[in-house]
């Protein structure tokens, strides 16, 4: 018999065993070997053999209800669901048979009785499982009036912005219902009447009112027109799909782009991708549309001064302006003045050219990337103490943890899709401990699932907490030495087994910084270290503090110490902010080190860049972006290329970086759109969405997937006649610029940086296009020992040999409050929309969240005095900014919280330059602030006002505006 | 840059290392992670700045840190 492959295109119907005993039975004549556990539907798809079914799709439990899947089993009575039924040794099994042909047609004409024969002019037509059936089971006429009692006026729910539900169409075989809860894990949905009344409800209530987050599993799961993307209704059923990877956040979702010739029909979450194995989020799954939004600049613009208009030209013209400036400035002030700065929004070969650009043209490292104010300490954290800059885990290592303990993260708003299989497991029973300031959702507004432990710390007070767990688990004797023992530093162990166990480590002696009962900490302590599989995950509450690296370290100590990390289901999970954190922190954008995180001074990984490169390098390490913005403050820094990221909007103490570009000579801008950034800039490149260009992303479980390019770039410039050029990917942008610098990268396709890439870098030796297009994805590291690449990390032992314990002493922050600043701010990301919101905010994802608003409790509000959707004042030290108040027991007393999606917010212009001692990261999670209720915007925003809309009217008049134009140089 | 600014995350980086038992090993490592993250400007301000100002404001092991053990 030919050994039986797992087509994911296939749906089997009911979902996978992972059992490892096979079993053998007979389906119509055909002999099939099955893992055990696999119902006799699932057996009969892998035989070939595909049963007639409505209510069953294999990414969700079998239902047993639409009574279509009937079969005949030798030996046994009547006619059991195949759905519902366990494939067994021996079964002898018809799917086909009169009888079976005779109930199934029957019940398609029940079915058929109750929904509108209008499939002709059906959004679904041609892709619906309803249709199928009826044409499978041979269904020729309906018997049954359309007089009586039916479904057939009801009224269409067309609330959300990206869907429509028209019951008129449902056959209330519950797979969305079953979609919400299993996959998506909210319980939004439900079966609301019983009997001919039985019908889907989002809770009484349309869907943009309910609990729905929008994240499409439900119409992903319906086998009718009932619940169907407005973009299929719009521009009808797809003709090709292109597997891709999502661009917004860390978990790195796969998705099949549904096209017709150039234009994307809708998303729809990849059931092969490894990461999120067929589910998807608002954001990924819908939110696509600002990738061809009217505010997308496509041709390439230069000016003289930041106060000109923009002057639209070709892309010759654009590069060898930008080349020009840069040669002259280098010339004037010398290479220190020049920098790069990537995002975690490019690909890895964006990232990896752009460093290269700065490296090898200018000799000099001022090369940062935006990771430095959101995951840095984690690099520098996780490299000291296990020796890679890297989580340690899978995402599907959660279903084999027994305790879950996250500090700082929020993943149902941050991290969606992988909150969805977390939830899944702490529904399944696994405990979970909570250290945040806030009440996250997963605190206890989770369907099923409660917090054992909410650790409501003080924002600040993260080294304190760790240190205190430390202190319990060393000293009530719950250290796994012999783990210790065999692959660690022994001598470290020591050093810091002495320190936590010192009476002022003590639950006690920290509880009242910490504001939690010591009882509670000593307890959170012993499940972490005692209740089984215990693993960490953590996010930028971690990272983005003046101790952010100590820890991370700190963290990594508590795994180290408990034996917990080296095998599934344990480890230290941080969870990445953007898609491509991991990756472009990967490729060596950090100003000190190469990629695959090798220090610029190790003579033979220098060497090795210069002979492959053709140039001299520096083994100085270079500016981190708050250096370089503290250099041109004082007139030192003068040149920045700057792609993909948006400072202005992301980096802390808003006037200081406005004032920083504003003291730049040439500012240049890569990016969709006129962002914040890009109001201070002299040459604006405009970039390639991602369905434009080839490449790769790696998210946060180290998984490299691939960026496939879906339509032209629509980023052409203006030729001399005044027609648009052809577009190009944004390595090529950084390619030209290259070449007009004198240092020609010759690439024909982003395959070829890869290939450029691995044969550089070792944890990356076995990762090619070819390699991605065979596998779908891979983890590195990915090399000879491991040609498929590593799930896990840090087996048999750490990446550095030894793990190392460091000491991590608490010091507070010198952000302290006091009368005139008695608040503390601390900052956050919501589900619907994304970083600085430059792609959300050009989607219909603003029907959920149109304003950042300031969360503040009770008690703050009332003692001054303000009321629910006040307008109010946040002063700091650094700035002042205004916002609507939400009054909310989700923040405790004296804690205030807000997020950055919106430019006009200035969240950034509140926060201060208080960083990380190790990596400069952005301390944006602690600022001492007043709030006052006022009445109208603060002179920020005012000005802020004025400003953008004199930049943007700069941007739409450029074509109008010749006379006093940029001369270029 | 800014000294005062270049001097707190000195002694930032100063506080890391105040419970490590061997503080002439701690010196070191102090100096081994300017070295390895600062950009040679400001390694070589920080440096002038010890030298012609004292260290006025830096903690006492930061100095000698930056005096035995900087590359500038």
């Amino acid at each position: 018999m030919d050994e039986i492959k797992y087509n994911p295109k296939v749906d089997y119907g009911t979902p996978v065993s992972q059992s490892t005993k096979q079993i053998t039975l007979t389906v119509d004549d055909r002999q099939v070997t099955v893992a055990d556990g696999v119902s006799i539907m699932h057996a009969a798809a892998l035989a070939g053999v595909m049963v007639p079914k409505l209510c069953a799709t294999d990414s969700l439990e079998p239902f047993g209800s639409c009574r279509l899947c009937l079969v005949e089993i030798e030996g046994r009575r009547g006619y059991p669901a195949s759905c519902t039924t366990p494939a067994a040794e021996g079964l002898v099994v018809h799917t086909q048979t009169p009888k079976l042909a005779d109930i199934r047609r029957g019940t398609m004409e029940l079915y058929i009785s109750d929904h509108p024969l209008d499939c002709l002019t059906c959004a679904t037509n041609g892709d619906c499982e309803l249709q199928d059936m009826a044409g499978a089971v041979g269904l020729r006429e309906v018997r049954y009036s359309y007089d009586g009692e039916n479904h057939l006026k009801a009224e269409k729910d067309e609330t959300n912005p990206y869907f429509t539900f028209d019951p008129s169409k449902c056959i209330v075989c519950s797979r969305c219902v079953r979609a919400c809860e299993e996959t998506q894990g909210t319980f939004a949905l439900t079966i609301s009447g019983r009997g001919f009344d039985s019908k889907v409800s989002a809770g009484n209530k349309d869907f943009m009112d309910s609990e729905c987050v929008s994240c499409g599993a439900c119409v992903q799961a319906c086998p009718t027109a009932t619940l169907i993307e407005k973009t299929v209704i719009a521009a009808g059923t797809p003709e090709h799909s292109v597997t891709t990877t999502c661009a917004y956040c860390g978990v790195g979702c796969s998705f099949d782009a549904e096209m017709k010739g150039e234009e994307v029909v809708r998303m729809t979450p990849s059931k092969h991708g490894g990461a999120n194995h067929g589910h998807s989020c608002v954001k990924g799954r819908f939110a696509w549309g600002y990738a061809t939004h009217k505010d997308r600049i496509t041709t390439p613009m230069i000016r003289k001064s930041i106060q000109d208009p923009w002057q639209q030209v070709s892309w010759d013209e654009a590069i060898n302006y930008a080349a020009s400036e840069l040669n002259r400035i280098n010339t004037t002030y010398g290479k220190d003045a020049i920098g790069g700065i990537t995002s975690s929004r490019c690909t890895n070969e964006e990232v990896y050219v752009t460093q290269k650009l700065i490296r090898a043209v200018f000799g000099v490292n001022n090369v940062d990337t935006c990771a430095r104010v959101c995951h840095s300490p984690t690099g520098y954290g996780l490299k000291q103490t296990l020796g890679e800059s890297a989580g340690t885990q899978t995402f599907d290592s959660v279903m084999q943890s027994d305790v879950i303990l996250i500090i700082g993260a929020n993943p149902t708003d941050g991290h969606p899709v992988f909150a969805s299989q977390m939830k899944r497991r702490l529904r399944e029973g696994a405990k979970l401990i909570i250290a945040d300031p806030r009440e996250i959702d997963l605190v206890a507004n989770s369907p099923h699932i409660r917090a054992d432990y909410h650790l409501k710390l003080r924002p600040g007070t993260n080294v304190a907490l760790v240190s205190a767990l430390a202190h319990v688990i060393v000293t009530e004797g719950l250290v796994q030495e012999d783990f210790v023992k065999a692959r660690c530093e022994w001598d470290s162990f020591v050093a810091w087994r002495d320190f936590v166990a010192t009476p002022e480590n003590s639950p006690e002696a920290l509880s009242s910084e910490l504001g939690i009962n010591a009882e509670d900490i000593r307890a959170a302590a012993r499940l972490y270290a005692t209740g089984g599989n215990a693993a960490i995950y953590y996010g930028l509450g971690v990272t983005e503090h003046s101790q952010g690296s100590t820890t991370v370290m700190g963290i990594a100590n508590l795994a180290m110490a408990t034996a917990n990390i080296g095998r599934e289901g344990v480890g230290v999970n941080p969870l990445r902010g953007q898609n491509n954190v991991q990756g472009s922190c990967d490729m060596g954008s950090m100003p000190h080190e190469f990629p695959g995180y090798r220090h610029v001074a190790d003579d033979a990984t220098r060497a090795l860049f210069e002979s492959a490169w053709g140039r001299p390098l520096s083994k100085e390490p270079g500016l981190r972006i708050p250096n370089m913005l503290d250099q041109a403050s004082e007139g030192s820094f003068k040149a920045l290329y700057c792609v993909g990221e948006d400072i202005v909007q992301s980096d802390p103490n808003t006037q200081h970086v406005t004032h920083a570009l504003e003291n730049m000579e040439c500012v240049i801008v890569q990016d969709l759109f006129l962002n914040e950034t890009a109001m201070f800039a002299h040459v604006f490149f405009p970039g390639a969405s991602f369905l434009e260009k080839s490449g790769t992303f790696t998210n946060a479980e180290r998984r490299i997937s691939p960026v496939r390019r879906v339509m032209a770039p629509k980023n052409g410039g203006l030729d001399s006649n005044g027609k648009q050029e052809a577009g190009m990917e944004d390595w090529q942008v950084t390619a030209k610029l290259s070449a007009a610098l004198g240092y020609p990268m010759n690439y024909s396709h982003a395959s070829e940086i890869m290939d450029e890439i691995a044969r550089l870098t070792p944890t990356f030796k076995g990762v090619s296009f070819k390699k991605l297009d065979e596998l779908g994805s891979v983890q590195w590291p990915c090399n000879d020992e491991h040609p498929e690449g590593t799930p896990v990390m840090h087996i048999d032992e750490f990446v550095r040999g030894k793990g190392k314990f460091f000491i991590t002493q608490y010091v507070p922050t010198t952000e302290k409050v006091n009368a005139k600043f008695p608040l503390i701010l601390t900052t956050g990301r919501i589900l619907s929309q994304y970083n600085v919101g430059a792609q959300t905010r050009r989607t219909q994802n603003t029907a959920w969240h149109p304003e950042d608003i300031l969360e503040i409790h009770p008690h703050d509000a009332e003692e001054r005095g303000v009321k629910d959707g006040d307008w109010v004042g946040i002063a700091s030290r650094a700035g002042e900014t205004v916002l609507r108040a939400k009054i909310t027991e989700r923040v405790q007393v004296g804690v205030v919280y807000t997020t950055f999606h919106h430019p006009e917010s200035g969240a950034n212009v509140i926060t201060t330059d208080n960083s990380d001692w190790a990596t400069n990261c952005p301390e944006f999670k602690v600022t001492a602030v007043q709030v006052a209720r006022v009445s109208q915007l603060s002179d920020w925003q005012k000005h802020y006002k004025t400003f953008s809309e004199a930049q943007i009217a700069f941007a739409q008049k450029t074509d109008k505006v010749k006379a006093e134009a940029v001369k270029v140089g | 840059m800014d000294i005062q600014r270049l001097i707190s995350m000195a002694n930032q980086i100063g506080d890391f290392y105040e419970s490590y038992p061997d503080q002439s090993h701690a010196q070191k490592d102090i100096a081994d992670h300017l070295n390895k993250f600062w950009a040679l400007p400001m390694r070589k301000q920080i440096a002038q700045y010890v030298a012609e100002q004292a260290g006025v404001g830096l903690h006492a092991k930061v100095q000698s840190a930056i005096k035995d053990h900087l590359s500038v």
